[in-house]
């Protein structure tokens, strides 16, 4: 029991970690665009993990550090892919909101809201297909809720009955509004019924309540009864992203959900309470530091993302045929000398 | 005169206009209370209240087509997209619905309706999050697709969209915001035709036809050039359509020599189209090929140095005008 929850504490104080860096070399300047971090609702993708096998799928939206880690791919190749690094998981191509992972089966982070929920709909599909007993985890936002993408994606899988568990991180707001103000009720699984879908909705900043809760809903899934929406409530402790100055809550609400909903320190006291001693805890964040400390060092030394490597994944090489390179279809070549850039780009 | 950034000439705008017409009102995300995503809204909610300045849920394609229909029945909708990328969920409603609808209906339902919101890459947002869109919307009959590049088209342009009675796609730069400029007094109550291109800098060698981000670093290049003997006519077309292809046509004519600069991708589009339009009207003054500095043909990246490469840069825009001048 104890040890599930340690390496449960560990993967949580891990993505908090490794965020808390990142948000400090974005503001070195190493790190660009957008950065949403996940600090405050670990406890929901740790606990999600723990409820399915690693050959199950993940797919999440841009604020998928947190999923990424916990799927497998290391803090190196994520510190890496923010660094706009070649050796980033997504080779530096995709940044903070686009972390893909095909060996770790981590379907990505996607940038437009409710564009990626269909497409777990679509990995369902394909275990439903394969036969494979496989499962897909999709999680969103409470703001996604409104979106025609939601509905669409959740009403293909109800009627195909799809081995797909939805999972509405509802964080209460989206940006800078809160859910009163996005959604008819304050209840997403409320809609779970226009769906014929089972639903689950519960508080999710204690790890193992969300390991037991996801359980079932996987559960079902495998068992090929179909999807479930499940709302698990949680908080965002930082800003949307780096840029959001937070003026739509007040610091009281923020320092209150620190005080009583932190999963990371939840999960501390309870080790604690359960006999875990204090040095055991001190050994692992002393070996989560060194893996952070390695992950940034990592980054900052990695060569950075390259020109083959973007012009090479526009398309999949063709099967059919040698590649035309005439500059009508395909207007660069793999290994195109650096004076075709300004060729392709003025002519 | 006195100035104003890009951002807040367009606060102007809308503000002047909600003013001077009660039906006009304000629908987005975050528009409101949050102050919009990139500040172009700022204060509309406190001086006109929840009832004209509406925060919407993310539902880009409902509040799109709500927009459409109050636009059928009366009401003079601006709709803010946060940036053009989440367009796309929408495209439906500002294509089929806005674009078709007064055709459709014989002219009995015009739709006027703005659609405004930051264009094209900010920096390092990724792939999703970078489209320059004026190509894809420039393609439809029906739309009109207004891109102001200085605070004074910003200004002018958006209240002529907020009164025209057709549907208007307005593109904002994102990197413009900040960028300051002459706009007059409000009670000069600018309002800029579409349809009208400006010449921002005369010269006589080679005319240089740019809109949007890049033409900013277009005019300083022109300045660059000036210095090596190099005299660049700078024309910023302002709206994409209608196209003033006469003021780019009589240039040529002048200068004998033409690029287009843009940041939408290089296959097809306004910049192609206007290579088009000089080539069949002004074939017999060309002394070289019509040439275009654009981004690169490919979704943008991540990684700050690949974006540099790929986003059409100053030394693309100096290389390539050298070209057309047979100097490079
Ligand atoms: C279609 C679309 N519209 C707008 C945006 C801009 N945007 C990005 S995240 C976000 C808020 C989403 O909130 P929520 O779904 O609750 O997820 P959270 O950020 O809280 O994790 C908005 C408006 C977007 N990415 N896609
Ligand atoms: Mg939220």
């Amino acid at each position: 029991m104890s040890e599930e929850l340690l390496a449960h504490y560990r993967q949580m104080q891990l993505i908090r970690r490794v965020e808390e860096e990142a948000a400090r070399a974005y503001l070195a300047g190493k790190i660009g665009g957008f950065l949403h971090l996940y600090i405050g609702q670990e406890a929901v993708a740790v606990g999600s993990e723990s409820a399915i096998r690693k050959t199950d799928w993940m797919i999440q939206t841009y604020r998928d550090h947190g999923h990424a880690l916990v799927r497998g791919t290391s803090a190196r190749a994520i510190m890496a892919e923010l660094f706009g690094k070649d050796t980033g998981v997504s080779r530096g191509l995709g940044g903070s909101m686009h972390m893909f992972d095909a060996e770790h089966r981590f379907l990505g982070g996607h940038g437009i809201v409710g564009g990626h929920i269909a497409l777990g709909s679509g990995a369902a599909f394909r275990c439903k297909y394969l036969k494979t007993e496989e499962v897909v985890l999709c999680f969103f936002g409470d703001g996604a809720t409104p979106i025609g993408g939601f509905h669409e994606g959740l009403t293909l899988a109800a009627i195909w009955k799809l081995p797909i568990v939805f999972v509405c991180e509802n964080n209460h707001y989206s940006m800078g509004t809160p859910m009163e103000r996005t959604n008819p009720t304050s209840d997403v699984t409320l809609k779970g019924a226009g769906y014929g879908m089972a639903t689950d909705r519960f508080e999710g900043h204690d790890v193992e309540v969300v390991v037991e809760r996801m359980k079932a809903a996987v559960a079902r899934a495998r068992r090929g009864e179909g999807p479930t929406l499940v709302e698990i409530l949680t908080y965002r402790f930082r800003g949307h992203s780096m840029s959001d100055p937070g003026k739509y809550r007040t610091a009281d609400e923020v320092e209150e959900m620190k005080r009583t909903r932190d999963p990371v320190k939840i999960a501390r006291e309870r080790l604690l309470a359960r006999g875990v001693a204090e040095e055991a805890l001190a050994t692992i964040d002393a070996a989560i530091e060194a893996e952070v400390a390695d992950a940034v060092a990592f980054a900052e030394s990695a060569p950075p993302a390259t020109a083959e490597q973007m012009r090479q994944t526009v398309l999949a090489p063709s099967v059919a045929y040698p590649p035309r390179f005439d500059g009508a279809h395909a207007p660069f070549t793999v290994d195109a000398a650096p004076q075709a850039d300004a060729q392709q780009g003025g002519r | 005169m006195r100035e104003l950034t890009y951002r807040d000439a367009l606060n102007e705008a809308i503000a002047e206009e909600m003013v001077r017409d009660p039906n006009v009102f304000l629908m987005g995300e975050e528009v409101g209370y949050y102050q919009g995503a990139y500040k172009v809204t700022r204060g509309l909610i406190e001086k006109f209240g929840p009832e004209r300045v509406i925060d919407t849920p993310i539902a880009e394609s409902g509040f799109a087509g709500v927009g459409v229909g109050a636009a059928m029945t009366g009401l003079r909708p601006i709709i803010e997209f946060m940036t053009w990328n989440f367009s796309f969920v929408a495209i439906d409603q500002i294509i089929n619905s806005a674009a078709k609808m007064l055709q459709m209906s014989a002219g009995q339902f015009k739709i006027p309706i703005v659609f405004r919101g930051p264009n094209a890459t900010a920096r390092q947002v990724g792939s999703q999050h970078s489209h320059s869109v004026d190509a894809v919307y420039a393609n439809f009959p029906g739309l009109y697709v207004v891109y102001p590049s200085t605070a004074r088209d910003a200004k002018g342009l958006l209240k002529m969209a907020i009164r025209d009675d057709n549907p208007v796609v307005f593109l904002e730069g994102e990197t413009l915001y900040g960028q300051k400029g002459e706009v007059p007094d409000a009670d000069a109550d600018e309002v800029i035709e579409f349809g009208k291109a400006r010449i921002a800098r005369e010269g006589k060698d080679v005319t240089v036809v740019t809109w949007g981000r890049p033409y900013v670093g277009v005019l300083e290049v022109a300045h660059e050039l000036e210095a090596e003997g190099i005299s660049c006519e700078v024309i910023d077309p302002r709206t994409l359509r209608p196209l003033d292809h006469g003021t780019i046509i009589e240039s040529v004519k002048k200068t004998n020599r033409c690029v287009v600069v843009h940041e939408h991708w290089p296959y097809g589009g306004p910049g192609a189209e206007i290579v088009d339009r000089v080539q069949r009207e002004a074939f017999d003054h060309l002394d070289s090929p019509v040439l275009r500095a654009t981004n690169l043909d490919v979704p943008m990246p991540y990684a700050v140095g690949l974006e540099n490469e790929v986003i059409v840069s100053k030394d693309r825009i100096k290389q390539t005008i050298l070209k057309s001048l047979y100097k490079s």
